[in-house]
């Protein structure tokens, strides 16, 4: 049996606007990393990716709410914690997270070693600055990053290497999970590949047990992916492994993400790009029936009338279509 | 192709150095290229290579230290602003970061009219000029109504990319120059983006200068492509070729950096550096 880490059920929150209007935007998610595994979510801008990374965390501050479900880390329950022992006990220690904009996260006006510090005495304020100087020295070193960073501003780091420096901070204290939301994005090729490199150092070494990996570059999240989920409207509509998700796609929103993927191999260029018309449906007033409908190519009137669950294929991948896995290869298939 | 090849813009010995003494900095070495009309070409590099510089030079915002840029085969001409502006109807750019690439206090309408007012369009009528801003926003799939009396922060970022893309089609500028236009949206918004881009050229003849990181991107986009590395351009020619049998270690290392997804891609290389 694989060694669960960190479980979630039925998973609903909501933003609250200014004018009391609710946004769900994360709606009924479940999902499951197991030890040593890498869970991808993919998904447009606006679907609720980060609103889930944030979720998972179970620190909740206003306009976000918790309405529902559980968050199980190695068993223990953390969604009905209070923020403040969440705070002293879940993050950092059971939990991590890396911004989207990480190199945003340095203070400007402070060394990085005295960021780690700060980190490591959030946590056990007893730790000497010396023992702390060891612990960064070595980690750093193990991550191929020079231990002359410590002593640096963040201004003297190059944007990868900040980047770095903020993944490496962030797993300090070992969590068992980390999330990294878009952690490449603002990166050129080069120094997203170490970043992802170092991700997978972190996960060969032991410091973390698993990770969520957030992004919308599907070649990327297929290298970096075990399993996939597809976020569409704050729902799954679509989980599997990497290698079904990018290759054999159900959902019909997954097959439109698909045909976006741009690679510079042999035959690409030729291939028509397609880009799935409209936008997102407006999470204020979700619409009726399948949220995809409006911009499904294979939509039939029943679509936007009933409400569809997430349902299991034939061959244990979760997807959430009226159609049955055959009808969808045949339309595919047929463009 | 048939079609004669005219040369549109052209650089010879163009060079950018920042700063003096110690703090001297070579953006852009020497760098000759001509780009002919109606053709896509991309400059590639990774950051801090030069291709913004570059960009900016060709755009005329900054000044190049040394060499010279040759436009529809005449030494350009910017010395004064009247000028500029007589260069800036023909040559447009779409920058990299959408959301500050507009000024927060003007609403929607007043960038379009705007453009309409740079193609002697003021003397037209009210009628006329909702016309003309509707016809651009119809092709970028944004609804006019929709966006008029809104600011440009009240869009997503791939609406004001597309709303970009609607300023450049009132222009019918010659040259596009496009640094990094879908680095910070997401890759659905990207294939819509590259696709009203791909159909505005095909409308108005335009040529399209592609600056971007991506080596895949600039495979799919482009017929020339430019590799630059510190400044140089290490390696030219048509994309099918450099891509696909790449000659320059740099360029073997800018695909191979790329996540394939038909190939294996090697982590066990990698340098931190």
């Amino acid at each position: 049996m694989e060694n669960v880490i960190l479980e979630v059920k039925d998973l609903t929150t909501k933003y609250v606007t200014r004018f009391s209007e609710d946004v769900y935007a994360v709606d009924h998610v479940s999902l499951k990393t197991a030890e040593g595994k890498t869970l991808g979510i993919a998904g447009e801008s606006g679907c609720g990716k980060s609103t889930l990374a944030l979720s998972l965390m179970g620190y909740y501050f206003a306009p976000l709410h918790y309405i529902s479900g559980e968050i199980r880390i190695n068993g223990r329950n953390i969604s009905s914690m209070d923020p403040d022992e969440i705070r002293k006990t879940i993050l950092g220690t059971e939990i991590s997270y890396i911004p989207q904009a990480a190199m945003n996260a340095l203070n400007p006006t402070q060394k990085v070693i005295h960021f780690i510090e700060d980190v490591i005495q959030a946590h056990n304020p007893k730790t000497s600055k010396k023992e702390i100087y060891e612990l960064a020295r070595e980690r750093f070193e193990i991550l191929g990053l020079p231990a002359d960073v410590l002593q640096k501003y963040p201004v003297e780091l190059s944007g990868g290497m900040k980047q770095r420096t903020v993944i490496a901070t962030s797993v300090i204290l070992c969590p068992k999970i980390l999330i990294a939301d878009e952690p490449s994005s603002a990166l050129d090729v080069t120094s997203q590949k170490m970043v992802i490199k170092m991700l997978r150092d972190l996960m060969e070494n032991g410091f973390i047990k698993s990770m969520i990996f957030i992004t919308h570059e599907l070649p990327l999240l297929y290298n970096v992916a075990d399993d996939i989920m597809v976020m569409y409207a704050g729902q799954i509509v679509e989980q599997g492994t990497a290698q079904e998700v990018v290759f054999d796609p159900l959902h019909p929103y997954s097959k439109g993400l698909m045909n976006s993927i741009i690679v510079p191999e042999n035959g690409a260029r030729g291939v028509k790009l397609s880009a799935i018309p409209g936008t997102p449906p407006n999470l204020k007033k979700p619409p009726q029936g399948c949220r995809f409908a409006e911009r499904c190519k294979y939509v039939q009137p029943t679509c936007k009338t009933h409400e569809i669950d997430l349902q299991e294929s034939e061959d244990g991948r979760a997807y959430r279509c009226a159609f049955s896995q055959n009808y969808l290869r045949k339309a595919y298939k047929n463009g | 192709m048939a079609e004669e090849k005219k040369p549109c813009l052209c650089g010879s010995g163009l060079t950018k150095i920042y700063g003096t003494g110690v703090q001297k900095n070579v953006a852009v070495d020497h760098v000759d290229f001509d780009c002919c009309q109606n053709e896509v070409i991309s400059i590639v590099g990774e950051s801090g290579s030069g291709k913004t510089t570059l960009a900016k030079m060709l755009l005329g915002l900054t000044k190049p230290t040394e060499g010279e840029i040759y436009f529809q085969g005449k030494k350009r001409d910017i010395s004064n602003m009247k000028k500029k502006k007589e260069y800036w109807k023909r040559i447009q750019a779409i920058f990299q970061d959408p959301y500050s690439s507009f000024n927060t206090f003007n609403k929607i309408d007043a960038v379009l009219l705007d453009c309409i007012a740079m193609r002697n369009g003021k003397k037209y009528t009210r009628a006329k000029k909702i016309e003309i801003m509707e016809e651009a926003c119809c092709f970028v799939n944004l609804e006019f109504d929709e966006l008029t009396n809104k600011y440009p922060f009240e869009l997503s970022g791939g609406q004001m990319q597309r709303l970009m893309i609607a300023r450049v089609f009132i222009l019918k500028p010659e040259i596009l120059i496009a640094d990094e236009p879908t680095s910070m949206i997401d890759a659905c918004s990207r294939a819509t983006i590259l696709e009203m881009l791909m159909k505005l050229r095909k409308e108005i003849g335009m040529t399209i200068i592609f600056i971007t990181h991506d080596i895949g991107l600039a495979y799919y986009i482009s017929d020339t492509v430019f590799i630059m590395e510190r400044g140089k351009i290490v390696e030219s020619g048509p994309a099918e070729q450099v891509i696909l049998h790449p000659k320059e270690e740099y360029t073997r290392r800018l695909i191979s950096d790329v996540p394939k997804i038909h190939e294996e891609w090697d982590l066990s290389s990698v340098k931190y550096g």
